[in-house]
């Protein structure tokens, strides 16, 4: 191998592992999505076959896009940031190796084993037992590489991209060892440890972590990075990323029963539930201010800058959805937006609009750089990534607000004499079109994607090119 | 204050929730004030100086919190305690209000009690065929019909596999109004046993005579050999004749009706899978769920649907 790609401090080698994958993994997760939206549409899509049937692929689309994308981004972004952040090489590459096959291992565990219908049933949290021993151990592992990593740095304060970082990894090991305790009883059937209401919490106290520290705390910490890198711009406030940073991480534990308003959860419980989401509301809001102020004084960027782009429309698709959230978990706007398509709505403005947004514009400032190179191949393509994606996002999540709010209403309405006025399968039919207005969102995205690995390919096969020495002239 | 007190936890717990919620949310709030303001003066930009301190080339400007953020902070907070007051969250303190789902639930049925009660207790005293007439009553019963029997009788009532057929004239427990009240306000348990021990020779031999019953006989020996085990095992329920028993649910087997017929089954597959694993009907009570009101419009309902031309 040459000396090019070989950082004489840092560990690049494993953030180019995640940074690829990343890009597969998007491509496989999201083009899972476009299938499943397409099934609801044309339901023959299922095959009638169990192993394609909407029920098992749907919780592989899950887990790819959160685990296997969210996750490898996380992964390749926190490890370049901790490195050069501390000016401290990874504090061990086996380890950090480990996570890297760990990780792909446990992923392709999902693949194989959700189409088979093998599934503990928990949202989010499907693997069967030996999965999640190796995804607890994987997980242990990246903790301690990161946090050792930490430890040795040669700068005196802990930048606050790490804090988040930080957050995420500890919380995510605790949601994930705590909700997914089971008792196995074959090698590929266990049974929850909790039942009943308490099983119901655990797992939304769990389902809505995941969501708090997997997709918002990693993510902040991608942002705490990437937005001034790029912008070249001083972050907004130290002390906002002080108050809001604590503040995320106290009130972000206490939300999960709004994921269960009007069950037989306690009344206490939903309502402690309820007003601590609001009390997240400013809490959210303050990562996306730091974020969108750190632009002061560098806006005009925006206009030849695509990755730019990408970072702040995922800022305001933070702040929209992080809003949209806590509204939502009132519970009179609960009683309409429940078990509706308003809650896939508000999922993916979080997960497309803000997730997915803020890694491609991540990915687009850390590819080249991890390849010996100090741009993407193409910006143009940059730009034609970026339309793509914003909107196949605003169709997807106006085609999900208009059916879930149909829905909600239909399911309601009711004729003078008390009667429902439509049966449910009337509000299927009437969610048709928004399906499709969906299903063309998720093809924006899908096609957005494979630019990406068009442009990412390029880039690296450029980069190699650069590796080789240059021919003397005579 | 006893009223407001419920004793669903023990007071250790109801204590230990009460101080963890507010010592969450005062500790928060306190995050906010404490690092409120800044005594640095702005630059000409109007940033407050750096922190100093630089990560991989990145600075930090130590400006105040933003005024309407702060504001926005404090509001969220006030409202979630005076919610906390008014209603049920902090351990078993039920809130001033008094307020809980189940009595929000219970008052809400309540006034639909009171409100559409009468509307259905008007046609309680009209004999169902003659209900079965009334435009606007059936229009009323079609919408019960349709949001609670059309999920396994199908929207045109014409049924499914397993699923009777309600605008038929085949009926398995009797098409009199007073057989169909009963069969809505209490439900049906249809039981046909499994017939394995007979053999599959002999199995063969009934299915064949059943099917020649209703003249769908493919092989007329067969028939002919089964009719003596039909006699003695299937005549008790189904009749000699097989004209079936709506005392029993057990089907007339001479109509040509059929309960139990898959798609894109043969009707010999199905009558021979019948007779080796037996089959197992529910018709779930409804009086429970709709009330017996109801119950008497969809019974006109289901009663007119067999008597269309």
């Amino acid at each position: 191998m040459s000396t090019a790609f070989e950082h004489p401090t840092y560990n690049y080698k494993v953030v180019r592992q995640f940074a690829i994958m990343t890009v597969v993994w998007g491509i496989v997760g999201m083009a899972l999505g476009v299938i499943i939206a397409s099934q609801l549409v044309w339901p023959e899509l299922n095959l009638g076959l169990p192993w394609t049937s909407f029920g098992r692929l749907r919780p592989l689309h899950t887990n790819a896009v959160i685990f296997a994308f969210g996750g490898s981004a996380l992964f390749a972004t926190s490890y370049y940031v901790v490195q050069r952040t501390c000016q401290v090489r990874l504090f061990s590459d086996k380890l950090a190796a480990f996570t890297f096959w760990g990780w792909q291992a446990v992923i392709l565990s999902a693949v194989v084993t959700l189409p088979l219908g093998l599934t503990s049933t928990k949202e989010y949290a499907e693997l069967e037992w030996p999965i999640d021993i190796l995804l607890a151990v994987v997980w242990i592992s990246y903790a301690i590489v990161f946090l050792g990593t930490i430890k040795l740095r040669k700068t005196s304060h802990i930048y606050v991209a790490n804090w988040f970082f930080a957050a995420f990894i500890i919380t995510v090991a605790v949601l994930h060892i705590v909700n997914s305790a089971s008792i196995p009883v074959t090698s590929t059937f266990s049974v929850s440890i909790y039942s009943g209401a308490i099983d119901a919490m655990t797992q939304w106290w769990y389902g809505h972590n995941a969501v708090g520290f997997f997709l918002t705390a990693g993510f902040l910490g991608m942002m705490y990075y990437f937005v001034p890198k790029q912008a070249e711009r001083p972050v907004y406030s130290y002390r906002l990323s002080i108050v809001h940073f604590w503040a995320l991480i106290m009130v972000y534990m206490w939300a999960g029963p709004h994921h269960l308003h009007y069950t037989s959860l306690p009344n206490w419980t939903q309502s402690l539930g309820m007003v601590l989401s609001i009390i997240l509301l400013a809490p959210s809001w303050g990562g996306m201010i730091n974020g969108m102020m750190t632009l002061s004084g560098a806006w005009h960027k925006l206009r030849t800058d695509p990755t730019l782009r990408f970072l702040v429309v995922a800022l305001s698709f933070y702040g929209m959805s992080t809003f949209e959230g806590p509204m939502m978990a009132v519970k009179t706007v609960n009683a309409l937006s429940h078990y509706t398509d308003w809650t896939i709505g508000h999922v993916h403005a979080g997960a497309l609009g803000w997730v997915a947004m803020i890694t491609i514009g991540s990915m687009y400032h850390l590819i080249p750089r991890l390849f010996g190179r100090t741009e993407m191949h193409s910006v143009n393509l940059i730009a034609v990534h970026f339309w793509l994606a914003t909107i196949g996002t605003v169709l997807y999540i106006a085609a999900m607000w208009v059916n879930g709010i149909l829905q909600g209403l239909m399911w309601r309405a009711v004729n003078p004499d008390g009667t429902l006025m439509y049966t449910f399968v009337e509000s299927v039919e009437a969610s048709g079109p928004g399906y499709i207005v969906r299903l063309i969102g998720g093809l924006c995205w899908v096609a957005g994607m494979l630019i990406m690995a068009f442009n990412v390919y390029m880039t690296v096969r450029r980069g190699e090119g650069a590796r080789q020495p240059i021919p003397q002239t005579a | 204050m006893n009223n407001f007190w419920g004793d669903s936890l023990s007071s250790f717990w109801s204590a230990w929730i009460i101080v963890i919620t507010l010592g969450t949310i005062g500790i928060s709030a306190w995050l906010l004030f404490a690092n409120r303001k800044t005594d640095k003066t702005p630059d000409a930009e109007g940033n407050v100086d750096t922190t100093g301190h630089a990560a991989d080339g990145i600075e930090e400007y130590d400006n105040p919190l933003p005024r309407w953020w702060f504001q926005l902070y404090v509001g969220t907070v006030i409202f979630s305690l005076g919610y906390l007051v008014l209603y049920p969250g902090l351990g078993n303190f039920s809130g001033l209000l008094g307020w809980s789902q189940e009595s929000q639930w219970e008052e809400e049925v309540a006034r639909a009690e009171e409100r559409f009660a009468p509307i259905f207790a008007q046609y309680q005293e009209v004999p169902i065929p003659e209900l079965s007439q009334d435009g606007e009553a059936m229009q009323v019963a079609e919408r019960i019909f349709l949001n609670n029997c059309a999920i396994c009788h199908g929207s045109n009532a014409k049924g499914g596999y397993g699923f009777p057929n309600l605008t038929d004239d085949a009926w398995l427990y009797g098409g009199a109004p007073e057989n169909i009240v009963q069969t809505l306000n209490n439900g049906r348990n249809g039981l046909m046993p499994s017939w394995q021990q007979l053999g599959s020779e002999n199995i063969e031999n009934v299915t064949q005579h059943v099917l020649s019953l209703s003249g769908n006989a493919e092989d007329a020996e067969r028939a002919e050999q089964g009719a003596s085990v039909f006699a003695s095992v299937c005549a008790a329920c189904h009749m000699p004749d097989g004209t079936g028993n709506q005392a029993l649910g057990a089907p007339n087997l001479t109509d040509d009706a059929w309960l139990y017929r898959a798609p894109g089954q043969s009707l010999a597959d199905s009558v021979r899978q019948t007779l080796r694993n037996g089959r197992n009907g529910h018709m779930p009570a409804q009086a429970a769920y709709i009330g017996e009101d109801k119950v008497h419009l969809v019974a006109a309902y289901v009663y007119g649907l067999s008597r269309q031309d």
